[in-house]
């Protein structure tokens, strides 16, 4: 499987995702640089954690612009798997690809720490592999991971078993405790924690593999 | 060139001396112009040239097998093995920071950062040595509350947005830094060793290029703000302190690297204290060269600039390079790539001066030599160091044990610093095996398949009470600390902050801190690569405690870290090195006495830099034999202390001392050269202490929830866990607030 890696200017987990799919499950990564059309031959495609841009407006307010979105859009639409991970989902947020908003952590402060997730649905290529009784151990670090949306939106989702992984003791104020949550045809996934810093023991946590091989398994499948 | 009319005044503004005025004309053959004297200015300030400290700088070790690059270039280089090396150094940004907290520690990452990556390194770590005045002193602790705060989110801003992850470092509060905070900044960065730059221009004719931010009029003369007490017409100096931009960086960093793979680079150096001034003067003089530049075409965000503006600014993320000529498309081009300004501003010559032009006209000639390497040096006279505090200790009171371990892990310097550091992204880059809490962070490097520790530690009381054996002691801990992970401790980088050198009491501070830290260096075997020099820390004539401090780093095998805290009931706890001794003259430096008696007094604590170095052996090759489940050493706070520490994972320990130490000393004293350790092999350490000829005495055994100690079966004191570690995590939140 060949995983393509987004590189925004100011993208900081970019090596990160790259790491974790090349090395941690022997996979395929490359990176694609914000300015390309095209996204070549990679059968899932990550937007990696950092701030693009410089985040100085609103968090992924300017990536949703560049041109390389363009091409991610079509991605998704012909059904590619695009996983965003705490930037990369307030990227996509922005672009419209998958509800709500990030605001301001409850706290106002940036926070790094482990927290727990469970899995709201193993319904997707993301959790497929998860166990909806277990906790995944993963990290966040961020400073606007807060999960806000409308009460008619927060209602669909739930409706249409489209929250992706849920905080066990909120960190940072999202509502109904929302850490990833998935696009209409499920495909898209956005999550604040990072599955990525979770690759291997090494790491203390290797828990977020479960995300990476739900993709393969999906993958291996198709 | 313009007639200026320099006059005595203006000479003093600038901070110069009638005698380095004359010297300056000496170099010259005539008067300097106006834009002349701001560059000699800056350049002869303490911070750029470290007139007061540089005679007794030589003192210190910096040579050893490992060292590629010692002190003289942006940042110390050693030797990891594998085809790789590591740079690293430590700087302060104090002046800034108490000026304007948020972007004065901002710009302290970020000068440390270009630093490091001006070599050719990517940055893979930084931490900070931070020192505060006390946060509940009711006329400044408001202001102390929000310099911490500024300056923890200035670090977390930068550091955070431009993906280096924050691992450690150590967070002091004392009265002497109310009006002087301490923010010292580590980076260090890895590369491969032949991938290695030099900030030194050679090859005549060969282009200068200008790349990165606009040059604006921000931070103009911060360098000699940095020379100079404060008063208080200081705070008017805001506009000296510059404006951080981590994207920028961020993308100068990328660029910087991938600009150094087109192999047209021949030298580089990063804009930071006296901005173009010193790295054209300093690059020339490297390289014995002359460098020639024009002003205008140094890209500007302001208009109207004028010469003495544009050389004096310090705007941040900015570098200079020399490129091959002919190759200079080359590296336009990745800088296109990366969006940043890349522009040729002028040409190596072959006459040794620094020349610069403005619309054509020469507003500025100096030999750069002269400039960058001649300011003159000063062997300050140096007395008895400064010291108010008594030798002789008090009457002590009979010690109330229970309440005092609680109240001393409530304490600013001992509790629990999560608030500060779950503010900085310590992760990023996947590489940190031990991060903040630990003894000493933990960097695996990917490349070789080894990992780096680190550790960051100054002790200002110590050294108040004897800058000598206190900057010894510092340089013992830290290796410790390593050695406490598993890593043998191989070179060191250091910070030292002191008063003003021109009061002799101060610059014996300095001078025996300076030669204490070279004896331990040299006894330890790491030696200085580089580091930095802040004087005149004192505000309205107050100075702050002498506060080295010092880095270093260590090399150890890539596993998972067995980490401070127990983690099984049941296992045996061996205090390696023993319960040690200590007598009332050398307890009146430890938190004990500054906590609970409130008190200063005495000497710091005795240290036997043979026994301690034989206490590093044997705990490294316990923890790499993978005999200890657990192991963290002893420091501030003392035995007691390091227990609570060790039992915060909620496994805690039953322990019974063999000594004739008063129960206030035998708990709390801080006798350096000592582990705690638990473990299922207590017969296999005992062999290797034995070995090594070090007291290692089961003390006792791992046990749920609670700590008990006696000595020779009396008790002492006993506290649940869960009660001990709420204070201990909540009391820094509740400081702050």
């Amino acid at each position: 499987m060949k995983f393509g890696v987004i590189v925004f200017p100011g993208s900081n987990c970019d090596h990160d995702a790259f790491y974790a799919t090349s090395h941690a499950i022997s996979q395929q990564a490359e990176y694609i640089w914000h300015d390309s059309a095209t996204l070549g031959d990679v059968d899932a495609v990550i937007l990696p954690g950092g701030f693009a841009y410089g985040d100085y407006l609103r968090c992924g307010a300017i990536a949703k612009f560049s041109r390389v979105m363009k091409a991610v859009r079509n991605f998704a639409a012909e059904g590619g798997p695009v996983l965003g991970v705490c930037n990369g989902f307030q990227i996509l947020v922005e672009a419209g690809m998958l509800p709500g908003a990030l605001i301001r952590n409850r706290g106002l402060k940036f926070i790094c720490r482990e927290v727990g997730l469970r899995a709201g649905t193993t319904d997707s290529p993301f959790t497929c592999a998860a166990h909806k009784d277990r906790v995944y151990r993963m990290p966040i670090a961020h400073g606007e991971g807060c999960y806000f949306a409308e009460d008619r939106t927060l209602d669909e989702l739930e409706a249409e078993d489209r929250i992706a992984f849920r905080y066990v003791d909120n960190p940072n104020g999202s509502l109904r405790d929302i850490a990833g949550v998935l696009s209409r045809e499920r495909n898209v996934m956005g999550m604040m924690p990072h599955p990525e810093r979770a690759a291997e023991v090494l790491m203390g946590s290797s828990d977020g593999l479960v995300v990476f091989q739900s993709l393969l398994s999906v993958a291996v499948r198709a | 060139m313009s007639a200026a009319t320099i006059t005595p005044d203006l000479i003093a503004q600038h901070q110069l001396t009638p005698d380095e005025y004359q010297k300056i004309v000496d170099i010259l053959g005539r008067e300097p112009s106006y834009t002349e004297l701001g560059i000699f200015s800056v350049m002869w300030s303490e911070h750029c040239s470290y007139k007061s400290s540089r005679i007794h700088l030589k003192k210190l070790p910096t040579r050893g097998k490992l060292v590629v690059q010692g002190p003289g270039e942006n940042a110390g280089i050693i030797d990891i093995g594998g085809g790789y090396v590591i740079a690293f150094k430590i700087e302060s940004h104090n002046h800034p920071s108490f000026i304007e907290p948020f972007q004065g520690a901002a710009t302290g990452v970020g000068g440390i950062l270009r630093d490091i990556f001006t070599m050719g390194a990517r940055p893979i770590a930084v931490m900070d040595s931070l020192r505060f005045g006390r946060l509940d002193d009711p006329a400044t602790g408001a202001r102390n509350r929000r310099i911490l705060g500024g300056v923890v989110s200035g670090i977390a801003h930068y550091g955070n947005c431009f993906g280096v992850p924050t691992v450690g470092g150590e967070c002091i509060f004392e009265s002497c830094y109310d009006g002087n905070p301490l923010v010292n900044v580590f980076a260090l960065g890895v590369c491969r060793k032949e991938d290695v730059f030099y900030a030194k221009a050679a090859g005549i004719g060969n282009p200068v290029i200008y790349v990165g931010a606009r040059t604006g009029r921000d931070g103009i003369h911060g360098a000699s703000m940095a020379s100079a007490e404060f008063t208080e017409e200081s705070k008017q100096k805001r506009p000296n302190v510059q404006v951080g931009d981590p994207f920028l960086e961020k993308l100068l960093l990328e660029a910087c690297l991938e600009a150094m793979q087109t192999g047209a680079i021949v030298g580089i150096q990063d804009m930071g204290a006296a901005g173009l001034t010193c790295s054209t003067c300093e690059m020339g003089s490297r390289g014995g060269v002359g460098i020639e530049i024009e002003l205008d075409r140094v890209p500007q965000r302001e208009t109207g600039m004028t010469p003495y503006e544009i050389m004096l600014s310090e705007s941040q993320e900015r570098m200079l390079l020399v490129a091959d000529k002919g190759r200079e498309e080359e590296v336009f081009r990745v800088f296109r790539k990366w969006g940043l300004d890349a522009v040729e501003i002028g040409s190596v010559t072959g006459d040794g001066k620094l020349r610069v032009k403005q619309h054509g006209r020469v507003v500025a000639e100096i030999p750069n030599r002269e400039l960058a390497d001649e300011a003159p040096l000063y062997n300050r006279p140096h007395s008895q160091s400064l010291r108010r505090a008594p030798l002789e200790a008090p009457s002590l009171p009979s010690p109330n044990i229970e309440p005092a371990l609680p109240a001393l892990l409530t304490s600013g310097d001992l509790c629990s610093k999560r608030w500060i550091w779950e503010q900085y992204d310590y992760q990023v880059r996947t590489n940190t095996v031990a991060g903040p809490g630990a003894d000493a962070a933990i960097i695996r490097i990917k490349e070789t398949g080894t990992s780096v520790a680190m550790s960051l530690d100054g002790n200002g009381r110590y050294c108040y009470l004897s800058p000598r054996e206190g900057a010894r002691l510092a340089v013992a801990e830290s290796c410790r600390n390593l050695s406490t992970v598993g890593a043998q401790p191989m070179a060191a980088t250091n910070c030292l902050n002191f008063g003003n050198p021109e009061r002799p009491e101060i610059m014996a501070q300095l001078v025996e801190a300076i030669e204490g830290m070279g004896e331990a260096c040299r006894f330890f075997d790491t030696p200085i690569t580089g580091g930095n020099v802040s004087l005149y820390n004192e505000t309205l004539g107050e100075g702050i405690y002498p506060t080295p401090v010092i880095g270093i780093v260590g090399l150890l095998p890539t596993v998972p870290p067995a980490g401070a805290v127990f983690r099984n009931p049941g296992r045996s706890v061996i205090l390696l090195g023993g319960v040690g001794s200590c007598d009332e003259t050398r307890f009146g430096g430890t938190q004990y006495a500054k906590v609970i008696l409130k008190q200063l007094w005495g000497l710091p604590p005795a240290l036997y830099m043979d026994q301690e170095k034989r206490v590093e052996s044997a705990i490294r090759e316990i923890v790499r034999d993978g005999l200890a489940e657990s192991a963290h050493d002893l420091s501030d706070g003392g035995l007691a202390v390091a227990l609570a520490e060790c039992a915060f994972g909620s496994v805690g320990a039953r322990i019974d001392l063999d000594s004739d130490l008063r129960p206030d000393l035998l708990l709390f004293h801080e006798g350096p050269s000592r582990v705690l350790i638990s473990t299922s092999s207590p017969e296999k350490i005992a062999v290797i202490a034995a070995k090594h000829g070090i007291d290692a005495p089961v003390v006792g055994v791992t046990i749920e929830k609670e700590i008990a100690i006696s000595r020779r079966g009396t008790m002492l004191g006993r506290w649940e866990i869960a009660a001990l570690r709420a204070h201990y995590e909540q009391a820094l939140e509740s400081h702050v607030r």
